[in-house]
Parts: structure tokens; sequence; C-alpha cells
């Protein structure tokens, strides 16, 4: 169970975030919410990872009589983590700085306003 | 020779237009014509080395270019059994989807060389450009799915800008907000679908992944959520609403690109279905699905074009039925996976994802064309044109014939095989699919009547026939239209032929991968 606990949060995150993304009318909140799915999706990846007692693979910083390579764990979901976190960091000042252009052009933030493109 | 140009050539694919990105805001400081000859010459110099890496892999099979331990066996320390590597895989489909995605950059960078004019910033669009082209190949070579999904995020991060290249337009500012939002969703399951499975399997090689699949719940859902992603971002209805809205707002030279980024996530679909899955999957279940979304798509893109009142968001309504023939084509071949017509239907579904690509690109530039001269959107305000711009007349009516699937085009040359297939496995399908053909000959003569023919309207006297660049790329696309339309026997043995087979046979990707290295 208490391994468990990890992934009943991703799951609880990625709730909220599509939870915020399809009924929150105000974009800056939508962007909110692909950042909450983001977190997410990223805490999975690091869950995924999570080896009990495991140790960073850093050779040159483990301590004595380390079983190599039964207690390092391999580095692999974390890299993808930071990877996939300066992604998010990339899409989330490009959704701002639409979201700063929108505001800029409609005077609102509120995408009941924001659609000129509906025929 | 020492440095062999062919083994390297699926890293340089995106070294070359890559370091060109980075370089283009550097060249364009020069003078802004060198900026643009530059640009070309990276991407044509692109396409050459594709060119040859196409030649070479039709005679000695799949390529692999692997960054990191060349050898399995090479691990660092030696007791950790995994390498560490990034392997890129590039078989028939994907050189072929390369190639079209380099041709149509290459006409879009062509094209965008006349069509700027006012507008400054011209040496980020051009860095935006490029990159993009990076992202969708990148996308088409790679045989990692992690990798798969950086280049996915290049793909639409680039694009989102360049959707919103026209910032003082409001509508450009929303295309590129709903864009962005459904492709970082997007893609944001597709890295979850990817958690699934590396930690099921502990690997990402997507040829390593497909070796050990055992179908089951949780590869399901990884399934779900990959095909879900990735048909929203191939714009496959009931997902694609935000289809119409980017390509209608974006600048007509970005569209085509962007179409072409739309169908690196097509051919993502099919690599996950054929290659990923190509082992477990209950083929005729998805083949089913995918030929209903299929039917919806067409049914949902022809009936809305008929309704829409601007000259891009009609093409754009085609260019999403278009998507659906594509699907048809190849949940045929799922669907009937032993029967001898299969073949047919997935090479029918492959060419016409190069023919698709060729007809609305031409369409859309030819609609960027009229902006470009008049100024104006509406189709209520335009008319007479032909008196005025008698070649972009002429590339419209290449166009609307290719598009509509009429004979001596090339959208006839996959249409055909289309019709062929499906009706061999259930007659309904290919008589919406003729039916729906019609349709979209119906609603592109009527606009090529209010836009070309008429009386000349006083407001558009003094409308000139745009600049040679643009007339360029817009005969380059013609031309390719007329010759695969009148020698389509060539391209489909030579281009489309290999496609198939390395799409229908995944045991050959998964050796090349598991079996020789």
């Amino acid at each position: 169970m208490i391994y468990n606990i990890p992934y009943i949060a991703v799951m609880l995150l990625i709730l909220v975030g599509l939870y915020a993304v399809i009924a929150k009318r105000n974009i800056i909140k939508i962007i909110m919410g692909i950042s909450i799915i983001e977190s997410g999706v990223n805490l999975f990846l690091v869950a995924l990872g999570y080896r009990e007692g495991g140790l960073a693979p850093i050779f040159t910083n483990l301590p004595e009589k380390t079983q190599i390579p039964g207690q390092l764990v391999l580095p692999v979901p974390q890299a993808l983590t930071l990877t996939s976190i300066v992604i998010g960091v990339a899409v989330l000042a490009l959704m701002l700085a639409l979201a700063v252009q929108i505001y800029k052009h409609y005077k609102t933030l509120d995408v009941r306003s924001v659609r000129r493109l509906k025929e | 020779m020492s440095f062999d140009v062919i083994s390297h050539s699926p890293a340089l694919l995106i070294a070359i237009p890559l370091f060109g990105a980075f370089f283009t805001p550097v060249i364009s400081r020069l003078h802004a014509k060198v900026r643009d000859g530059f640009v070309i010459v990276v991407i044509a110099l692109t396409e050459i080395l594709a060119i040859f890496l196409a030649q070479d892999i039709y005679t000695n099979g799949i390529r692999k270019y692997v960054f990191g331990a060349s050898l399995p066996s090479l691990t660092r320390p030696d007791t950790i059994s995994i390498p560490v590597r990034i392997i890129f895989e590039v078989d028939g489909m994907s050189i072929f989807m390369v190639l079209i995605s380099l041709t149509i950059a290459l006409v879009a960078a062509i094209y965008s060389t006349s069509f700027f004019k006012k507008e400054d910033g011209l040496d980020r669009y051009y860095t935006l450009l490029l990159l993009l082209t990076v992202g969708m190949l990148g996308m088409e070579l790679t045989g990692d799915l992690f990798n798969f999904f950086v280049f996915l995020e290049i793909t639409s991060i680039s694009s989102t800008a360049l959707i919103a290249f026209w910032i003082d337009r409001g509508e450009s500012l929303e295309a590129a907000l709903k864009y962005i939002i459904i492709s970082s969703l997007g893609a944001l399951f597709v890295l979850m679908a990817i958690g699934f499975l590396y930690g099921q399997y502990d690997a990402l090689n997507i040829a390593a992944l497909a070796n050990s699949i055992q179908f089951t719940f949780i590869d399901k859902i990884a399934l779900v959520l990959l095909l879900a992603a990735l048909a929203m971002k191939a714009g496959i209805a009931p997902m694609h609403m935000w289809l119409p809205d980017a390509y209608g707002e974006a600048p007509p030279s970005v569209t085509i690109a962007i179409v072409a980024a739309t169908q690196a996530s097509l051919y993502a679909v099919l690599r996950i279905c054929f290659t990923l899955y190509g082992s477990v999957i209950g083929m005729s279940t998805i083949g089913w699905l995918l030929i209903g979304l299929g039917l919806l798509t067409i049914f949902v893109g022809v009936t809305m074009a008929l309704i829409q009142k601007s000259l891009t968001r009609t093409i754009a309504y085609a260019a999403v039925g278009e998507i659906g023939y594509m699907i048809i084509g190849v949940g045929t071949a799922l669907a009937a996976s032993t029967e001898t017509f299969a073949s047919v239907a997935l090479k029918g579904g492959i060419f016409h994802i190069f023919n698709d690509i060729l007809d609305i690109g031409l369409l859309f530039l030819v609609a960027g064309a009229v902006i470009y001269a008049t100024n104006e959107r509406s189709l209520e305000n335009l008319g007479g044109l032909a008196r005025r711009m008698k070649y972009t007349t002429i590339f419209f009516l290449i166009g609307l014939l290719a598009v509509a699937g009429m004979p001596p085009m090339n959208g006839f040359a996959s249409k055909i095989l289309i019709y062929e297939s499906t009706y061999q496995l259930n007659p309904i399908i290919s008589i919406i699919a003729i039916l729906s053909s019609i349709l979209l000959l119906a609603i592109f003569v009527k606009i090529f009547y209010s836009l070309f023919l008429g009386p000349e309207l006083p407001n558009l006297k003094d409308v000139k026939e745009v600049p040679t660049g643009m007339l360029i790329a817009m005969s380059i696309l013609a031309i390719v239209i007329i010759i695969i339309g009148l020698f389509p026997g060539y391209f489909i043995q030579n281009l489309v032929e290999p496609a198939a087979t390395a799409l229908s046979n995944p045991s050959n990707y998964i050796n090349a991968i598991l079996g020789g290295a």
C-alpha cells in the first residue's frame, strides 16, 4: 500500500489538471492545469525509477562495500524526468507569452470572450 | 573515402538543419538575401543527403545509427547490463516520410522568400522553420520512444511560434494557444505511455519493446494513450478541432510545413500500430476502429468545408477530410490483414500521405498568393482574379483537380487504390469515400468560380501577379503533382512499395537492432 501512494498522487494530480484544462474558463488556469498534469507525469517517472535502498550511480561518491550493480539505481527515469522538466518550462513560457499577447488584444483572459475564430 | 557520408547521414539529417537553425540569426546580420539563400541551401543539402540515404536503404536494407554504445555489450561499468545509447533506425517508411518532409520544407522556404516583404522578425521565422524541420525529421528517423517525445515537443513548440507569426492578429494567437494546449497535453499522454512501457520492459527502444511486448492490460492502456494523443496531433476526427484554426490562421508557408508535421504524427500512429504492437495487436479491431474514425474524419471535414466563408479555412477542412482517406486505407489494411487487397490498401494509404500534402499544400500556397495579392480572406469579397493572376489560377485548377482525385492528377492514383481495396472489404466504405471526393470537387469548383471567374470587382482593380519566388514554389508542387499523376506506377514501385513492405514486416525492424548488433 505504502508503495502505491506516489501512483495515487500521480492519478490525483492528472485528474486535477485535466479538470482545470476542461472546466476552467481563465486561460491562466488552463495553463496551470497543463502544468499540474506535467508534474503528475514527472512524478510518475520518478516513482517508476525508485528502488528501496538504491544509491545514485555516481561512482566516485559511493560508500564502502557497495554492491555493484545490485544497489545502484539505473538513472534513465531520472534523466527522462529532467528532460521532460526542461521541455515543460519551454512550453510553459511559450503558453504564458501567448496569454500575455491575447490579453493585449482582447483585454480579457476569459476563453468565452476569446473566440473570434468561431464561425 | 575516409568519412563515409552515407553511414553518418541519419545523424547529419538532423545535424545540418539544426546547425543551420542556429546560424540563421548570425547570417541574417549580413543581408536578408544571404539569409534566404542560406536557408534554402541548408534544406536542399539535407534533401540531397536524404535522397542518397534513400537509395542506400532501397538497395541495402534498414540503416541504423547509434549514438553512444555502438555494441550492446559496451557497458560502463562492465557489470551493468544495459547499454546507454540512442538508436536512429531508418527503414523504407521512415525515409519516405523524410523525403516528403524535406520537399515540403524546401517549398515552404522558397515560398517564404518572396511571401514576406513588410514583416520583420524574419530571421527568427527562418530559425523556427528549420527547427520545425528538425523536429519532423527526428520524429521520423528515431528508433527510440523517449527521443521521439523530445522531437514531438520540438515540433510543437516551433510550430506554435510559427502559427502565431502574425502576432498582431488576435485569431493567430487564439489558434496558436489552442494548438499548444492540445499538443502539450498530447505529448504528456505520450510521455505517460512511455513511462508505462518503460516500467514494464526496461527499454525505450522501439525494436526492443516490440520484441518483448506482451499486450498485458497496462500495454493496452499505453496503446490507448499513445493512439489518442497521436491521433489528436494528426487531426483525426473527433479530435480535429484545433486543425482548421491552426491551418487557417498561420501564414500559408507555415501551414504546409505544419501539414507535414501533422503527417509525422500520422507516421507515428502507423509505427505504433504496425511495428510496436505489430506482433500482438488484434489487427482487425484496431483496423475497424481506424476505418470508423477515417469515415468520420472524411464526413466532418467535407461537410464543414461546405459551409466555410474563408478561403484558408475551407482548404483546412478539406485537409481534415483528406486525412480520413489515409486512415481508411491503413485501417482496411489492418482489418483485412490476410487478404490480398490488404497490401493494396496499405499502399493506397501511404501513397495518399504524399499526394495529400502536395495537393493541399498547393491549394494553401495559392490561398497565400491570393491573400498576398489582395489582402483579403473572405470569399465574399473576392472575384474575377483570373484576369490579373493567370499563373495562380492555373495552379489552383491543378490543385483542385488533384484534391478531388480527378484522373490526370496524383490524387486519383492513390484514391483509386483506396477505393478498390475498401470496396472489397465493404462497399459502403468506398461509396462514402467516393461521394466525399465528389463533394470536395463541388466545393472547390464553387470556390474556383467565385475566386477567379466572374466579373472584375472594383476593389481588386490593381491586383498584380505574385512575385517569382512564390510562383517557383507553387510550380514545384504542381509539376510533382502532374508527374506523379502521369507515372504513378514508377512512384508506387520505388517509393511506396518499400514503405509498405517496411510497415508490414515488423520483424525486419526488430531484427535490425536485436539480430545483428
